[in-house]
């Protein structure tokens, strides 16, 4: 019997472990790019302001880096360590994006990374700004195939189910990498980033003002991490678009538990907060039809008809079909040598039930159903926030094009506040991808209870705090070093 | 014709050959084991941290890749050692993680811990990435207890396919001596790449002469590990697979494996002469600084050759000591055909990924790390 409390700890370890990761890694991607467009003015107008101003901003990105560096490789290991049954049922799949990271972004950010601290002496201009654009892309190329890999478990394609290996086979690599999942997933951190880059970009500049230091310095920065920032966060909402488009078709009880939806229908509306609410909107976001048929938590496990006619199991139809599919694996894996024509018929079965397989593992109706209150809210905490910080970078950007920047305090001390309302939201994000797809490690595949390691309660338990203890010292030591160099600010010459 | 058996071979060549890259720049450990041996004065210790620092990436990124690699290509080896040896692999990461933060906070304002426990981060990572990377590698010829199970799959109360066989998870491979030694020497080993890395990449007549007594002192102590560890490699039972898959103990096993493939004989022979070389030549020529470029490819040549004798002609290269049949082979633990297939068109560019990083190395290191360089350009 898999412990329950073996499933939680695994869990809590796995979310420990990629929400600290998620701390570090919008940084990077976001800095990268502000400090490459900084350096590129540099090497365009050929004013050593812009040197000055990029290398501040690399000293902050480099403190940073190591972090997310040391978060993220228990992240990879821990599939093997934790969750040692998913990395076999899926490993076929699973591991090659991880590998294709490894080759393709992680020697390309090491390599140019050290160009880009290092080399400023020992490679020309043109070659130390196209290496500090090449750490901008690794990261960017890291972050692809890591989601392509995830989206693979919110949305399995390509693949088949072999029951002589008993794994999940890739059958088609380009369906992997184009999944409709990955690509908007993909888009949507990435953007992500961009704009905690500049909330961050912003909000230290801005205490810079408040200081009435650094001020051009300050006032420069603000001006390019703005645009970045208001970009990135065009594509954020743009691509959080067709995600909720995405999260209906695929994953409906995500998107259920997300709107705390329990009875939903045609015109299904949007609650802003639980009692206001706006009819028809939820329709328009998960189907972009006002019309459009949106299902509840309720409609989901007792089985429904959309209008179109298509109707869908109720929780537990799945859940029987999901124990034929089992039954009749393993009538097959006994069945194989002794008598082929009785496993054949055992794999025809399995073949018409395998879309159900994991539910064969789920023992109550209630299993199915996520956190609805931490996604309901995590959801609005990452919409709310990323809405005021448009807002916000909006407002920025006009006051300082108007020179008013310097004066209005309020908004400085606004921008300062805005940098732990950015993690907040990014924390948010994950927390209604990662939370709302809850019990599924695989979506329908495979539930996180039969994915962990055979390790004991005790071992994770023992690892867990180890991590929380050695993260959370990192993040202290790394916040501490961020406040001294922010102090200490860019070098003199800069003013 | 390129076969799943051809495509199983290939991705254990490629795996061999990353763990041999890696164990080459594991240099970046060595270094990191001499901070305080072979470091004197504070100078002189930041120009130990300040030369690894720079290539420590490149280390921790092929660890990862292999890893990654590993895991696309053989992952029922990934599902089964690493959740069931979980106290080894654990211990490494964490060494790993330390080692991540300690190059860029050991020198900053604020680190809260000081630098010399920055320091004796990396230095405890120096020690324990590469013994117990080699203690675990060991256990590829001694074998570790777990069992294998797909049927499970079909258990719906417990559907675990791999299990460990005891509750010290991977912690008992210390008890055999073999994995001990195979893990020493690779730490030793890893010293002796380091002291010839830096004395290659530091221009600093001081700290070279304490490099070359280190590297004395390490090339001895490695000698002695590495003439044991083949002395009972070439005599040891090993864990032979016939063609129906079905494993059994094989006396002389891995010196049949030499003897039936010259050319493992011949890169590990190639390997070792290389090593001895480049550390005879820098010991004996007060003047040659160029062993790093005779050991390390000497030091990929023999792990390639050892990672060949443990997965080829017909050898588990994971052996279960509690489940023979349990043992993972080239060919039960690998990924489909078609993923090992779209795996080997992506592992073309790994030679342009290798030129790439060659280009840049040598771009960087031109000229060799100085006690007044550190004065005027970043440094950690």
């Amino acid at each position: 019997m898999v412990e329950t409390a073996l499933v939680d700890w695994s869990r809590l370890q796995f979310a420990l472990t990629a929400g600290y990761h998620w701390i570090f890694v919008p940084l990077t991607l976001g800095l990268a790019v502000i400090m490459a467009v900084m350096e590129t003015i540099y090497v365009v107008k050929g004013d050593e302001f812009w040197k000055r101003a990029a290398k501040f901003w690399m000293k902050l990105f480099a403190i940073n880096f190591a972090v997310g560096i040391a978060t993220g490789i228990i992240l990879e290991f821990q599939f093997g360590t934790n969750f040692s049954n998913y990395s076999w049922f899926v490993g076929d799949i699973f591991g090659a994006p991880l590998a294709i990271e490894g080759i393709f972004a992680f020697f390309m950010e090491a390599t140019f990374f050290a160009v880009m601290f290092f080399g400023w002496q020992k490679v020309g201009k043109r070659f130390h700004l196209a290496s500090t654009w090449f750490v901008a892309l690794g990261a960017a190329i890291s972050a692809v195939w890591i989601l392509v890999a995830n989206s693979w478990m919110q949305h399995p394609v390509g693949m088949e189910f072999n029951p002589d290996t008993v794994r999940h086979e890739m059958v088609d690599f380009s369906a992997l990498v184009l999944n409709p999942v990955a690509i908007s997933k993909f888009f949507h951190s990435w953007f992500s980033g961009w704009m905690t880059g500049a909330i961050f970009v912003i909000g230290v500049s801005c205490w810079y003002l408040l200081k009435k230091r650094e001020q051009k310095f300050a006032l420069s920065s603000i001006r390019i991490a703005a645009i970045v920032g208001i970009i990135g966060t065009l594509g954020v909402m743009f691509t959080g678009d067709s995600s909720a488009v995405h999260v209906s078709k695929y994953q409906p009880m995500k998107l259920a538990a997300a709107e705390g939806l329990e009875n939903g229908g045609e015109r299904a509306p949007f609650s802003i907060v639980p009692g206001i609410e706006i009819p028809g909107m939820l329709s328009v976001l998960a189907t972009h039809d006002i019309d459009g048929y949106v299902p509840g938590i309720n409609n989901i496990l007792d089985g429904y008809t959309t209008p179109d006619g298509q109707t869908h199991l109720s929780a537990e139809q799945k859940m029987e079909r999901g124990k034929i599919a089992i039954e009749a694996f393993s009538n097959y894996r006994e069945l194989k040598d002794s008598n082929p024509e009785e496993a054949a018929i055992a794999r025809k079965t399995l073949e018409e039930n395998i879309e159900y397989f994991g539910y064969g593992y789920i023992n109550s109706r209630n299993e199915l159903v996520p956190p609805v209150p931490l996604v309901y809210w995590a959801f609005r905490v990452m919409v709310g926030l990323g809405s005021a910080l448009l807002l916000l970078m909006f407002i920025v950007l006009w006051a300082e094009r108007k020179k008013r920047l310097e004066s209005m305090t309020w908004l400085q001390k606004a921008a300062i506040l805005a940098i732990p309302m950015v993690y907040l939201a990014g924390q948010a994000g994950w927390i209604v991808a990662e939370v709302g797809r809850q019990p599924w490690v695989i979506e329908g595949l495979l539930p996180v209870k039969s994915a962990v390691s055979s390790v004991s309660v005790g071992a994770v338990q023992t690892t867990f705090f180890i991590f929380v203890a050695i993260f959370t010292l990192f993040l202290a030591i790394e916040l501490r070093i961020l406040f001294k160099a922010i102090k200490e600010g860019p070098k003199t010459e800069v003013e | 014709m390129i076969t799943y058996e051809f495509l199983q071979q290939y991705w254990w060549f490629i795996i061999s050959l990353l763990a041999g890259l890696l164990v080459f720049l594991m240099f970046v450990q060595g270094g990191n084991l001499l901070i305080f041996l072979a470091g004197k004065n504070e100078r002189e210790r930041e120009l130990i941290v300040n030369s690894t620092g720079r290539k420590w990436e490149l280390t921790f990124t092929t660890l990862v890749t292999f890893g990654g690699a590993f895991f696309a290509s053989f992952p029922l080896f990934y599902s089964t050692s690493f959740g069931g040896a979980y106290w080894v692999w654990i211990l490494i990461l964490i060494t790993f993680v330390f080692q991540a933060v300690s190059y860029e906070f050991q020198s900053k304002a604020g680190n809260i811990l000081g630098k010399k426990t920055f320091r004796t981060f990396l230095t405890i990572n120096g020690c324990l990435a590469p013994l117990l990377i080699g203690t675990a590698v060991g256990t590829f010829f001694t074998g570790s207890a777990f069992t294998v199970n797909k049927a499970a799959v079909g258990d719906i109360a417990a559907p675990t396919i791999s299990r460990w066989a005891n509750n010290w998870h991977g912690l008992e491979a210390v008890a055999n001596p073999f994995n001990v030694e195979f893990g020493l020497m690779v730490m030793f080993l890893a010293m002796v790449l380091g002291a010839l890395y830096m004395i290659n990449n530091i221009d600093d007549d001081n700290l070279a002469s304490s490099l070359r007594k280190w590297l004395t002192r390490g090339f001895c102590a490695f000698l002695v590990l590495f003439l044991l560890v083949m002395w009972h490699l070439l005599t040891m039972e090993g864990f032979a697979v016939d063609s129906n898959g079905v494993v059994s103990m094989e006396e002389y096993k891995y010196l049949h494996n030499i003897l039936d493939m010259p050319n493992t004989l011949v890169m590990l022979l190639m390997g070792a002469v290389l090593l001895v070389a480049g550390v005879a030549a820098t010991i004996f020529n007060k003047g040659f600084k160029r062993g790093i470029w005779l050991a390390g490819p000497g030091t990929v040549l023999a792990v390639m050759a050892l990672f060949m004798l443990a997965g080829y002609n017909g050898t588990a290269y994971y052996p279960s000591t509690a489940d023979l049949q349990s043992s993972l082979t080239i060919a039960n633990s690998s990924s489909s055909e078609f993923t090992l297939k779209t795996m080997a068109i992506v592992s073309f560019i790994i030679p342009f990924v290798v030129g790439y990083i060659a280009y840049f190395w040598r771009q960087m290191d031109k000229k060799p790390i100085t006690s007044d360089e550190l004065d005027h350009t970043d440094k950690y």
